[in-house]
């Protein structure tokens, strides 16, 4: 499958691994008529066989880095993975938690890192901006 | 009835399992009891329409330690039952959620996060750790780091 | 008649966080519902315990980004219960006014999700475009839209100054007459009125018997506000109306929450007026051993925390009980007994903040049932809808 194809329209998958729901509502306000992210044809979808990244946010706990894992084999490859908000990005200060195993770069290969805590709709922009332009510059 | 005159009936019925009963600061009732008249305790409070809000277990040196709260919404203020396991090898206590619907969930918790096991309780398993969490590893005990 | 079972959760799209219903039905109808929790465990209250007392403040915001204002709030009131500290009448103020902001964003939150799934995506799109004044408010006074990081033990970490009081009243002004918009619509529009009317129903005696807190109380009659009952901040310099309907049904759950918003710019406008000059924060050097106990009114109810302390600069104990914990358990009552296309929206009027009391659930008894995935079961929400709409408005509007 061609990925550059994937540059005119990117639909989303958005997964959570255990997150506070910040960045899930910041995601979900990607929709909405301040930014409507669907003018640059992202579309927010509701099955991750249809999806061509991934967007994940929190911190994978034990319950929740299976199921993460399996979604990412769900989907139909290539599939590009943005890990959004701080805790995708790295645990910050949940590194101690009882119940958090690993980073989620460990469990699948990440792509894109947003920091912020939570990103701000237009960081999340620029990141997907970021991740077309590589995709684009790989190519040649 | 007034806050005052419940007080007095809780004092009345049960003050040969009654240890202390302080109002500690401003709206914060503490009331320590030995853990086997929890049930009744409980029950009674029930009928003098406190809201259980929560239970908090917490691990000290001498015993696991449960707190009831219970709220007395018309007057504000929170009634805290202290109880004392002092059998850290196998704490237990009677459960209130035969009573109390609302308490299953955190009796459940806390029976995963402390290790004490509430006789009488109606689903006990596991509620927020994944299933197969190691036995014997109580994530909220403090002898885990030694 | 064969059993089905439709798992929602752990990843729907339009459920932020993961959670995990499992409604076994019986034709149309839900015969029984396991709710099982565990995918946002964080294991936050042990957190605690290896952090210092400021350090807390900041780790608890983070337990739900849309109610992260109330989790500090009840902290600080804890530890100030504990160490009994008095804090400055500014600061309560503007901690008033920061905790009733978050009211609005939160209900206008709900109100957009409720919305959509019932089928009426414009309601989604406007609630959340109403929103976004209260989160520019939220970037003027703290510098973020979300996680404001405004309570700090002793008082307010930012002051709020003259500059943005015109700022805030004027976009209150506006988001108040997207409230007005919303009641109109519910109160008024038949299609809603049948989704959510008799739907859902929690009676005033179950509501009691599983402690249900917040809207979903006030809803089934009961009467409790712990801003009203056990006075914080600068709710009892103000004056304002604590809710309550009798009905139980969703539409007593949504309504309680629009009349709550209108409350909520009262109280913002008497605070931002009343405010007094003077310190927003008086510094605490030590904690003496102790415990204390916080709570108050999140946009979801009570919020619980229980603190104590050995007089060391961390606390021995952090019991953190979000108010989600015991609604959403009631939902074991509402939803049982209603239709599979009434489940989406029964599940969500209790507004569960899923990263507060973490939950999803899946126990799989009869793994040879047919399953309905989660997607088709929001579809049947809709064609409910448009079936109402047909039955009312005729065939040319779909």
């Amino acid at each position: 499958m061609n990925l550059k194809l994937l540059t005119k329209s990117i639909w989303v998958f958005h997964a959570a691994c255990s997150p506070c729901n910040n960045c899930d509502i910041e995601i979900l306000d990607l929709l909405t008529p301040r930014h409507d992210v669907e003018r640059f044809g992202i579309v927010l979808v509701g099955s991750v066989r249809h999806a061509d990244a991934l967007l994940v946010t929190g911190v994978p706990n034990y319950k929740t880095k299976d199921r993460i894992l399996q979604l990412y084999k769900q989907a139909s490859q290539p599939c590009l993975v943005i890990a959004v908000g701080s805790c995708a990005c790295g645990r910050i200060m949940f590194r101690e938690s009882y119940n958090s195993p690993c980073d989620l770069d460990k469990i699948i290969p990440v792509d894109i890192y947003v920091p912020g805590c939570p990103p701000k709709p237009e960081a999340m922009i620029a990141g997907i901006v970021k991740l077309i332009k590589k995709v684009n510059e790989n190519r040649k | 009835m007034k806050i005052e005159n419940k007080l007095e009936k809780i004092k009345e019925r049960f003050s040969k399992v009654i240890v202390s009963l302080e109002e500690k600061t401003k709206n914060r009732i503490y009331i320590e009891i030995s853990p086997d008249c929890i049930f009744e305790i409980a029950n009674f409070f029930k009928e003098l329409n406190f809201r259980f809000a929560i239970a908090s277990g917490v691990d000290t040196p001498s015993g696991i330690e449960i707190l009831y709260h219970f709220s007395d919404d018309k007057s504000g203020k929170i009634i805290t039952l202290r109880t004392l396991i002092k059998d850290k090898k196998d704490p237990k206590i009677q459960s209130i959620t035969p009573i109390i619907k609302g308490a299953e969930w955190i009796e459940r918790e806390i029976w995963e996060l402390l290790g004490v096991n509430f006789v009488g309780h109606p689903n006990l398993k596991h509620l927020l750790l994944k299933d197969d969490w190691p036995e014997g590893k109580y994530p909220l005990r403090k002898e885990k780091n030694e | 008649m064969s059993r089905k079972i439709i798992p929602i959760g752990p990843y729907h799209p339009l459920q932020e966080e993961p959670e995990f219903f499992r409604l076994y039905v019986e034709g149309e109808k839900v015969v029984d519902i396991d709710i099982v929790l565990g995918y946002m465990h964080r294991g936050i209250e042990e957190l605690s315990e290896h952090k210092h007392f400021d350090q807390v403040t900041f780790t608890v915001e983070r337990i739900c980004g849309i109610c992260s204002n109330s989790h500090p709030f009840a902290f600080v009131n804890a530890v100030e219960n504990l160490a009994n500290i008095e804090v400055p009448e500014r600061a309560l103020y503007i901690r008033t006014i920061v905790a009733e902001l978050e009211r609005l964003h939160s209900h206008l939150l709900w109100l957009g999700l409720a919305g959509h799934f019932i089928g009426y995506n414009t309601v989604w799109m406007w609630a959340w475009k109403y929103r976004e004044p209260i989160l520019d408010c939220f970037e003027m006074i703290s510098g973020n839209r979300n996680h404001y990081a405004m309570m700090k033990i002793g008082g307010v970490r930012r002051d709020i100054l003259d500059e943005h009081i015109l700022f805030l009243k004027k976009s209150l002004k506006e988001v108040e007459k997207g409230i007005s918009i919303f009641e109109k619509a519910v109160r008024n529009d038949p299609v809603i009125g049948a989704r959510l009317k008799n739907v859902g129903i929690l009676t005033k005696e179950e509501a009691i018997n599983y402690c249900v807190v917040g809207p979903t109380a006030r809803a089934s009659g009961i009467d409790i506000d712990v801003r009203r009952d056990d006075p914080y901040g600068a709710y009892d310099r103000v004056s304002w109306n604590v809710i309550v309907l009798e009905d139980g049904d969703i539409f007593a759950k949504t309504l309680v929450r629009i009349l709550e918003m209108y409350e909520s710019v009262k109280i913002i406008m008497q605070c931002l007026d009343k405010m007094p000059k003077g310190e927003i924060f008086k510094e605490i050097r030590e904690i003496p051993a102790g415990e204390g106990i916080g709570r108050v009114e999140a946009p979801r109810g009570e919020c619980f925390h229980y603190i104590r302390s050995d007089g060391t600069n961390r606390p021995t104990r952090h019991k953190i009980r979000a108010p989600s914990y015991m609604n959403v358990a009631s939902n074991k009552i509402a939803a049982v007994g209603g239709t599979i296309s009434d489940a989406a929206i029964t599940l969500a009027a209790v507004d569960p903040c899923y990263c507060c009391t973490e939950r999803t659930v899946v126990l799989d008894k009869n793994t040879n049932n047919k399953i309905i995935s989660a997607e088709e079961l929001i579809k049947l929400s809709y064609e409910k809808t448009k079936k109402l709409k047909r039955a009312l408005y005729g065939d040319f509007i779909s």
